[in-house]
């Protein structure tokens, strides 16, 4: 509340979200346990791990997709600037507009450009005037590095991009809320490696203005990308720690035998 | 929710607006929007009691009308039998039986219970306390039991519809009697009869063994049953199989083609055309090209087989395609022949599902009405029919031809038509329902 | 009778057979010899060849000998007799008929049906006779034939399979050959009745009122087929079921697709799909019954005059009917829509009533309209509900308290009783159903693309 003590510290970076002692149970099925992480404002956070560790349902937990899943139930907090994201004041809705998503297949929905990146102030009511709204559509775009490709062509429909910039635009789509974290699942599982380079290169812009969280399968592109590195394995989170670290020296010997190919 | 760590950022401050302006924004507009969500759902749940709520009323209302078939009101007579009256010359034989003014006797009897009617038309009313169908129970009693001529016999006969009607309280006695079917005078009679016990409703045999009747009370479902029954058993004699070799050839055999696609083209189509346009195709072609029998079971089963047939092979394809491919494989791989393998392997394990199609197929074709009346099944037939060449009626029809009838009891009737006519559909659907739980397979 | 007896005779040949041709190659095997096929495969071979040219006789016979039987009646009939027109002439050769057959006949003593119907029982006796042989004979040679194939080079089993393709290919037909019957039909009795109706006079009239004098000095007028009042009623009272479908199956549908738990989902579905499986003669006195009589009352309580036959009962009821079709097709279409495009919504913080109204309808609209269209077509055709509950006379008009017809109803009317099949108000029912059938295909046809084309865009 107090403006003097958000203003970023350069050297230690401010705290975005605290999970504390995470538990995720479908059902019986326990797909998480007793997580504790820390992701640290304006860095982008990779969360890596063979497919099934529970990286995704983490990430789905900190903007409460979760709820929409029959028989999920999440324990623990996960605090959002100090406050629990699971506490019964906060709305679920306002949170998805705090914490915008980007899926791992692109998503766009059957609807013109325009109306894809306008879909979100809309909804929200964040920009009442059509010349708000288009300042805002031109913003996202021109953040999502999207707006030379489409800007004469902001009435076609948004599926009928090619696959990395349908991507894009659902970035742009979730820039345009304002949030403050966006959470990205595989953003470029389902892209080519041009595709890739433009999007992971977008993601570094990105961590200008954004806390970034992004899931992915590659080590690679955790390495490229991120500053800090989560590694999970059968649900558990087994080494946390700066991306150079997890990458050079990592402390559990379940991780090194992940990042030299010995499982996943 | 604490807002606003990031404000002051490069870039962040658009046309005025800051993240902690969006937020604020965004939480202004909530409770509007969870009303909308929240009236949104009331739609749903409305619609939903719309659809519910007409259904209860339609089945509803349907029993309430129709349960009181189960009694019939009977009146029992004294009623005398003149030796005079059966015999010619003194003696009795199966003719002189037939012969005899049954109608007038039991006339006699009512006479005599009420002695003091003597205007022939207060006379008429009186008649019309009973059942014209009275004097055929009364004969029928006495040719079993010829002994009793010349004595004078206790007999529950069946009263008219009307006072069916008065004595189940459809019929209002405090109206003013211009505007009732039954007028002053019976209800004085019809009170004298209760008092004597001489009036009481018992099980209504009728409706459950006999055929259609001008006469509410003497109007029965067994004939649409009957005519039911054998139309059924022409559409699914026909359709059954007829139904299963398309299936087995589309989904087994047929190359694909232009020829197999119009097939399918056509199967689609024929689910949808309007039933009434089978039963102009049953009037043209089977009534007057092909010359079936008007009004029959065969005619009207022939029509119900080509409805029937689209949901039979559409239910038939998806049994098929459920068997999994490894099952024809593991066949083809010992040797068996294609045919082999569909007959020996393939159809028994689709069996349950094409049955189960079949009864909802049949289930469709027991309910429908419309093509049935182009083909002259909305006869009035009385006769119980004894095969499928026979003029019947099914018993939609009867529903239909007696929700026409203008007599306040054939409400009563029609009702409890329908009510028959459900039970039937309920069977049937819910042994589709058990087939398929039975024999559901995953595989 | 006859075509019982010639029936059980068949098959009481086609078992023997059987049995004769399985015998005769299990002798073979048993003389140490291989056969190509299993000794069943021979039976069924023999037994095909000795029953299917048999029953193809049979059928031939039954088309055939009652025309021959019938020519052979008249021809015998005195000379002023056989001058009779022919509907006189069908009369009495049905009397005659029914006379061989021991039925009761108007005119039991006139002598030249009583010696008509003697000489066509003797025909017949010999009819019948002649066709016993016949099927006996081609059983005979079909055996012959085969006995001297059973060998072990034969393929049995592959001229029996072919044989049985040859069935299964038939039979797969039927449904060509019935939509070729009902458009044949069809169209036959429509240019008949176009013949005496000028075709722009039907389509484009506006008065309609078939009776036609069938006498010069009977009542009832020349009969005018202007169909516009009828094609208007039926518009009419599908709209108003449509008006109550598509909002009620809708909001159903998307209740239970996104808002109910899986359990009451599981409830409600059957069932709403019980209203689907209630034969319409149940929605037609339904209506007559309970819904029209409310209306009239409860209009001349607040003082309007609605008709006890009203387009609104009628059609009330009729949307009622096809909630289910509009609720499944709907259901289908909507929980087909992919769940990524849910979860972009829910992602930026949509509502789910938000999420449903702006993404999921939108990207279901085409599947929705093809279910529409399905389910215009079926209010169109539907027949009963407006037989029982809707008016008889045309009436040209838009208001819904007043009586309409519709076309089902007058194929109903115009149909039912007895018949003559060449008056031109028999025939306009052929017409009347022609265009129904064009018209519920057309749609039929177009929600079928529709919805396909919904359908690829999602697999």
């Amino acid at each position: 509340m107090v403006m003097a003590d958000t203003l970023p510290d350069e050297k230690t970076p401010r705290t975005a979200i605290v999970a504390d002692g995470v538990n995720v149970h479908y059902g019986t099925k326990q797909a998480l346990f007793d997580v504790d992480l820390d992701i640290k404002q304006h860095q982008v956070t990779a969360l890596i791990g063979p497919s099934g560790c529970g990286k995704s349902t983490f990430l789905r937990c900190i903007n409460r997709m979760n709820d929409v899943i029959d028989g999920c139930s999440v324990e623990g907090r996960i605090l959002l600037d100090g406050d629990d994201i699971y506490d019964r004041s906060v709305d679920v809705v306002q949170l998805r507009a705090r914490i915008g998503m980007v899926f791992q297949k692109p998503n766009p929905f059957p609807k013109s450009i325009f109306d894809n990146v306008a879909y979100g102030p809309r909804i929200h009511g964040i920009a009442e005037k059509k010349a708000d709204l288009e300042e805002i559509v031109h913003d996202s775009l021109v953040r999502a590095g999207l707006w030379g490709e489409v800007s004469d062509r902001l009435n076609e429909p948004g599926t009928g991009l090619s696959g990395g910039q349908q991507q894009r635009l659902c970035i742009a789509r979730a820039i345009a809320v304002r949030p403050d974290v966006i959470l990205m699942d595989e953003p470029c599982s389902a892209l080519d490696p041009i595709a890739t380079a433009r999007i992971e290169e977008l993601i570094d812009d990105l961590r200008e203005n954004y806390t970034i969280v992004i899931v992915t399968h590659s080590m690679q592109q955790a390495a490229r990308v991120s500053q800090r590195t989560a590694f999970f394995h059968l649900g558990n989170l087994v080494e946390f720690g700066s991306t150079d670290a997890i990458f050079t020296a990592p402390k559990d010997p379940r991780t090194e035998s992940y990042i030299t190919g010995r499982i996943g | 929710m604490t807002d606003a760590p990031m404000n002051g950022q490069p870039g962040e401050v658009r046309r005025g607006l800051s993240r902690t302006d969006t937020m604020e924004t965004v939480r202004k507009g909530l409770r509007r929007r969870y009303a909308a969500e929240r009236r949104f759902k009331w739609y749903g749940r409305i619609a939903i009691a719309i659809a519910l709520g007409f259904l209860v009323v339609l089945v509803g209302s349907i029993l309430f009308r129709g349960a009181s078939v189960i009694t019939q009101t009977h009146i029992l007579l004294s009623v005398e039998l003149p030796m005079d009256a059966f015999s010619v010359d003194g003696e009795v034989t199966d003719e002189s039986l037939q012969r005899a003014d049954f109608g007038g006797i039991v006339k006699q009897a009512l006479r005599d219970r009420f002695p003091d009617v003597s205007k022939r038309r207060d006379r008429r009313t009186l008649y019309q306390l009973i059942s014209t169908g009275a004097t055929y129970e009364l004969r029928d009693h006495v040719v079993a039991d010829p002994s009793l001529i010349g004595q004078t016999i206790d007999i529950w006969l069946t009263a008219s519809d009307d006072i069916d009607m008065l004595d189940k309280g459809y019929i209002d006695r405090n109206v003013d009697s211009t505007g009732r079917r039954v007028s002053d005078q019976q209800i004085a009679w019809y009170d004298a009869l209760i008092a004597d016990g001489r009036l009481e409703r018992h099980f209504n045999t009728t409706f459950f063994t006999s055929g259609d009747s001008r006469e509410p009370e003497q109007a029965g479902i067994w004939g649409a049953a009957l005519g039911s029954f054998y139309t059924l058993m022409v559409t699914l004699l026909l359709a059954f199989p007829l139904g299963v070799t398309t299936a087995v050839y589309l989904e087994e055999f047929a190359p694909k083609n232009k020829w197999t696609d119009l097939i399918e083209v056509n199967i689609n189509n024929l689910a949808a055309v309007p039933s009434i346009i089978f039963g102009l195709l049953g009037l043209a072609v089977f009534l007057n090209v092909i010359g079936l029998p008007r009004s029959a079971p065969l005619a009207g089963g022939v029509v119900l087989a080509l409805m029937t047939l689209p949901t039979i092979i559409i239910a038939g394809r998806a049994a098929l395609k459920a068997v999994p491919p490894s099952i024809r494989e593991a066949a083809l791989g010992v040797g068996a022949s294609r045919l082999q393998t569909v007959t020996h392997h393939v159809l028994p394990l689709a069996m349950p599902g094409m049955l189960t199609g079949s009864i909802i197929g049949m289930a469709q074709a027991l309910g429908e009405t419309a093509p049935l009346l182009m083909i002259g099944m909305v006869a009035f037939i009385v006769d119980l029919p004894g095969g499928p060449l026979d003029p019947a009626t099914v018993l939609p029809v009867q529903v239909y031809i007696w929700a026409d009838s203008p007599e306040r009891a054939f409400v009563e009737r029609t009702s409890a038509g329908i009510i028959v006519l459900l039970l039937f559909l309920v069977v049937m659907n819910l042994s589709a329902v058990m087939l398929r739980k039975r024999f559901e397979r995953r595989w | 009778m006859i075509y019982t007896i010639a029936l059980a005779a068949l098959a009481a040949i086609w078992f023997a057979s059987w049995k004769m041709g399985q015998g005769q190659a299990r002798g073979i095997i048993a003389g140490g010899q291989r056969m190509h096929s299993l000794p069943s495969h021979y039976g069924a071979y023999t037994a095909i060849l000795a029953v299917v040219p048999a029953v193809l006789a049979l059928l031939i016979w039954s088309i055939f000998q009652p025309l021959i039987i019938d020519g052979m009646i008249v021809s015998s009939l005195p000379p002023e007799r056989q001058a009779l027109d022919d509907l006189f002439l069908n009369a009495l050769i049905n009397d005659i008929r029914n006379m061989a057959a021991g039925n009761p006949v108007r005119d039991a003593s006139d002598p030249v049906i009583i010696a008509a119907a003697a000489e066509l029982s003797g025909w017949q006796t010999t009819a019948n006779f002649m066709l016993l042989a016949l099927l006996g004979g081609l059983a005979v040679i079909g055996l012959f034939i085969s006995r001297g194939q059973v060998v072990p080079e034969m393929r049995a089993r592959n001229r029996v399979e072919r044989f049985v393709m040859v069935l299964l290919i038939l039979s797969s037909t039927i449904a060509v050959i019935t939509t070729v019957g009902i458009v044949m039909s069809l169209l036959y009795e429509s240019i008949e009745f176009f013949r005496r109706v000028p075709f722009y006079e039907f389509l484009f009239g506006l008065h309609w009122s078939p009776q036609t004098a069938l006498r010069a000095d009977q009542v009832g007028g020349s009969g005018s087929f202007g169909a516009i009042p009828i094609f208007m009623g039926t518009l009419l009272i599908s709209t108003i079921a449509l008006c109550i479908a598509a909002p009620v199956g809708l909001f159903s549908a998307i209740y239970m697709a996104e808002f109910s738990s899986p359990r009451a989902r599981s409830i409600i579905k059957p069932l709403l799909e019980i209203l689907a499986g209630v034969p319409t003669v149940v929605y037609g006195f339904f209506a007559a019954l309970l819904v029209a009589p409310l209306l009239r009352d409860g209009g001349a309580q607040l003082g309007i005059g609605i008709d006890s036959e009203s387009a609104l009962a009628a059609g009330l009821v009729m949307g009622v009917m096809i909630i289910p079709f509009v609720s499944s097709l709907s259901d289908d279409v909507i929980t087909a829509v992919p769940r990524s495009l849910r979860e972009g919504s829910y992602g930026l913080g949509a509502t789910r009533a938000e999420t449903i109204r702006l993404v999921i309808v939108p990207a279901a609209l085409p599947g929705i309209v093809g279910a529409l269209l399905l389910a215009a077509s079926r209010a169109i055709g539907e027949t009963m509900i407006v037989v029982m509950a809707a008016g008889l006379t045309a009436n040209l008009t838009a208001n819904p308290f007043e009586a309409v017809t519709t076309v089902t109803v007058q194929i109903v009317t115009l149909l039912t009783g007895d018949q003559e099949f060449d008056t031109a108000k028999t025939l306009s029912a052929f017409a009347l159903g022609l265009l129904l059938f064009v018209v519920t295909l057309a749609l039929n046809v177009m929600a079928l693309r529709i919805v396909r084309k919904y359908r690829e865009k999602y697999d």
